[in-house]
């Protein structure tokens, strides 16, 4: 009488509209009992079409674009695209910017970081984590507002320099955030770093090699947390980061708990440079002094012809970038970001494509969650810290 | 006979009510102390310091539309909130929440009945408790119910073999199970110091029994496994979230009298009545639920199971069996 049980595996969805997902992502888990026996993302639900819509923009507008993708860390996209556009023109900013758009950078750093822990950890269960994260970025966040005038998607970065100059008191207020910094992080690792619960969740979760890295094209922490030391701020700086003491943090397990590792230490890290930068801030012009590219200042529109026809054409016509291709790569808080642009000689991007590490970083979610348990692949999706809007563009 | 009847009856229905008011307004102080602790201000809008929020959210309870799923089975549906419910209810009955009153003439003790098996009585109603979600989580007739049902009771059964085991060190160093005589036995110390392991078994598995965290990873982890009460809307779900609290009440309620000697203030201050300390013990008990809830992540549920049965267990039967050296040879 024997009867032939067959058991099928559960198929359960997760997303797109999740509190744990990050964004709209679909995770199409198969289930057998409680093993994650297959994990299938699906994306394509925040996909607005940027590099589309880069191709209609003008060079300087496009940079609007750059912050919406990666909305957690704008400036580290800004800078890729910029950098790229800069190396098919040509330009040299100015030292003030440059050192302008280390700080951001690392800020930005800090405040993606930031929120990354917060949400972290919130999904696992420490909910009051979230709320202290998001008071220490709302500092930063007054910072970019200080200097930008706008919070998330600032477009700080231009084509040529900075958008303009950081305001009176600005430097205090980056002091006083970075000197308190460590008191906060060791609160954080007090409640975390030895706490077994948190062990236990990130311990051996969702681990990845180098190799596998490598396959998937996987770069920035979880890379890091893998044992390779690789950053772009090291292996190909730009920017002049080459001239900055700081250190690249490096563990081995490639487990959730060692990325965890790795993004404080870079919290670190990233406030040495701070440090390093507001030593060497001096008074200067914060844009190339081509009004072709750089909007003149506004002051002289009333008084000078030269200044207010460049102001009219720059922002009716823009400017022409000559033909050829550039890429820029950067260390953004994900990963590696990268601006592919190509241009026509035309005033507008031939072709508009940036490089996200989210969208490869997610590539590997699969490989590093078969085989776990359910509740692992929560764990898994925080820690590889991904933006939808990075993913799907 | 018929006055001890009558006033048995009218406590049950004192404290039955008071229990259920105390709910609404638990749900509010849980809401506040988690929001300061989350560095946000939490209710304030619903009445002067949103104090009146438990009202407005028990009329929306009551007022939200009544979905039964088509193919839960009614019966069990509609039953299993309340069996939860009544259980949790029923197990305060032996809790006293004071010294014995003296009106008209009459010792009427702060309790409602004291049953010489008191402790005992209070393990096997809340077990009972325990079908509430079961049958919750089965009569949903949806996957994700009956897996959260399931686990969810595996989790409460795992943890009441803790639980238990840690109440027998205070059984056996007071020499009875009658709820009265375990307070007289701690008028020396409280039974927190020489029980400290059991005490620290005993509420571990009291925050597993009641679904809290950092054991809550059926209600919360809520993107797969929905929990028992999935399925559950307006006052039915409402009477789960009842038991939940009322079970925490209970729980910590046990906790003071068991371990920190219930109504008794040892002593200091004699003119403060005894409930008053009973109050503010039980407060204390529900403010670490509260503390851990808002501070620690959560466990996965193999972690979970695997420390109610391999450290809470043996280090209970640890415990027991060395009070029960303690007690035989010393005392």
């Amino acid at each position: 009488m024997g009867v032939a049980t067959e058991t099928k595996p559960m198929v359960i969805n997760m997303g797109p509209q999740h509190p744990a997902t990050h964004g709209v992502l679909r995770l199409v888990v198969e289930l057998d009992g409680e093993v994650v026996r297959s994990v299938s993302p699906e994306i394509g639900y925040l996909h607005t079409g940027f590099e589309k819509s880069g191709e209609s923009l003008r060079y300087q507008q496009a940079c609007t674009l750059t912050d919406r993708m990666d909305y957690l860390s704008p400036h580290a996209n800004n800078l890729a695209y910029v950098l790229a556009v800069e190396k098919l023109m040509g330009l040299e900013v100015p030292p003030r910017a440059r050192l302008l758009r280390i700080l951001f950078a690392e800020l930005g750093r800090i405040a993606s970081h930031l929120v990354w822990l917060g949400t972290h950890a919130m999904d696992i269960g420490a909910q009051g984590l979230f709320f202290y994260c998001f008071r220490e970025r709302e500092k930063i966040l007054d910072m970019v507002e200080a200097s930008a005038g706008v919070r998330l998607n600032p477009s700080y970065f231009r084509i040529g320099g900075v958008m303009r100059d950081v305001p009176e008191g600005f430097e205090t207020m980056v002091r006083e955030f970075v000197d308190e910094l460590p008191q906060w992080m060791a609160s954080y690792r007090a409640l975390l770093d030895r706490n077994p619960i948190w062990r236990e969740r990130l311990v051996g979760n969702a681990v990845i090699d180098a190799q596998t890295c490598a396959r998937y094209g996987v770069t920035g922490p979880i890379l890091r947390a893998a044992g390779v030391n690789r950053d772009l701020r090291k292996v190909s700086p730009y920017l002049g980061y080459e001239t900055f003491e700081f250190d690249v943090p490096v563990f081995t397990h490639g487990d959730s708990y060692d990325r965890y590792q790795v993004r404080l230490a870079e919290m670190m890290e990233s406030r040495r440079i701070v440090y390093q930068v507001l030593e060497r801030l001096e008074p200067g012009p914060v844009a190339v002094d081509d009004w072709k590219v750089a909007p003149p200042p506004k002051e002289y529109l009333g008084r000078d012809m030269e200044a207010l026809i460049h102001h009219f054409k720059l922002f009716t016509q823009g400017f022409h970038v000559p033909a050829g291709e550039a890429y820029a790569g950067v260390e953004g808080p994900r990963g590696e970001i990268g601006f592919y642009v190509v241009s026509d000689g035309g005033a507008k991007p031939y072709r508009f494509r940036p490089r996200t590490p989210s969208f490869f970083n997610l590539q590997a979610l699969p490989t590093m969650t078969v085989g776990s348990l359910v509740a692992d692949v929560i764990t898994a999706i925080g820690s590889i810290d991904i933006v939808l809007g990075d993913v799907d563009r | 006979m018929v006055v001890a009847v009558v006033l048995m009856i009218l406590k049950s229905l004192i404290v039955s009510s008071l229990l259920l008011a105390l709910f609404a307004y638990l749900t509010y102080i849980e809401r506040k102390v988690l929001a300061r602790f989350q560095l946000r201000p939490g209710p304030n809008r619903v009445g002067p310091f949103g104090l009146l929020q438990p009202l407005a959210d028990g009329l929306k309870m009551a007022l939200k539309e009544e979905i039964i799923p088509r193919q839960a089975d009614r019966a069990l549906y509609l039953l299993a909130p309340a069996i939860s419910l009544f259980a949790a209810l029923m197990a305060f009955a032996v809790i006293p929440f004071g010294q014995p009153m003296h009106i008209f003439g009459q010792v009427v003790p702060m309790q409602i009945f004291s049953p010489n098996v008191g402790v005992l009585y209070v393990l096997a109603v809340t077990s009972v408790g325990i079908y509430g979600i079961t049958f919750g989580g089965w009569a949903s007739q949806s996957k994700y119910a009956l897996l959260g049902g399931l686990r969810s009771t595996a989790q409460m059964i795992s943890y009441e073999l803790a639980m238990g085991l840690a109440i027998v060190g205070v059984l056996l160093m007071a020499g009875a199970a009658d709820v009265n005589r375990i307070i007289a036995a701690q008028h020396a110390v409280w039974f927190i110091i020489p029980q400290i392991l059991g005490f620290v078994v005993y509420f571990i598995s009291g925050v597993a029994e009641t679904n809290r965290a950092p054991f809550d990873l059926v209600e919360a982890e809520s993107e797969l496994v929905a929990g028992y009460f999935t399925e559950y809307t307006g006052l039915k779900w409402a009477m789960y979230m009842m038991a939940e609290y009322i079970n925490m009440v209970t729980f910590s309620s046990l906790a003071a009298t068991l371990f920190l000697g219930g109504w008794s203030g040892l002593g200091f201050l004699p003119w403060v009545p005894g409930i008053v300390w009973y109050l503010l013990k039980v407060a204390l008990f529900i403010f670490l639920f509260m503390w851990i809830r808002a501070t620690l992540p959560r466990l996965r549920y193999d972690a979970l199971m695997a420390l109610g049965w391999k450290v809470l267990l043996p280090v209970a039967l640890v415990n027991t069996l060395g009070t029960a050296v303690f007690v035989s040879h010393v005392l």
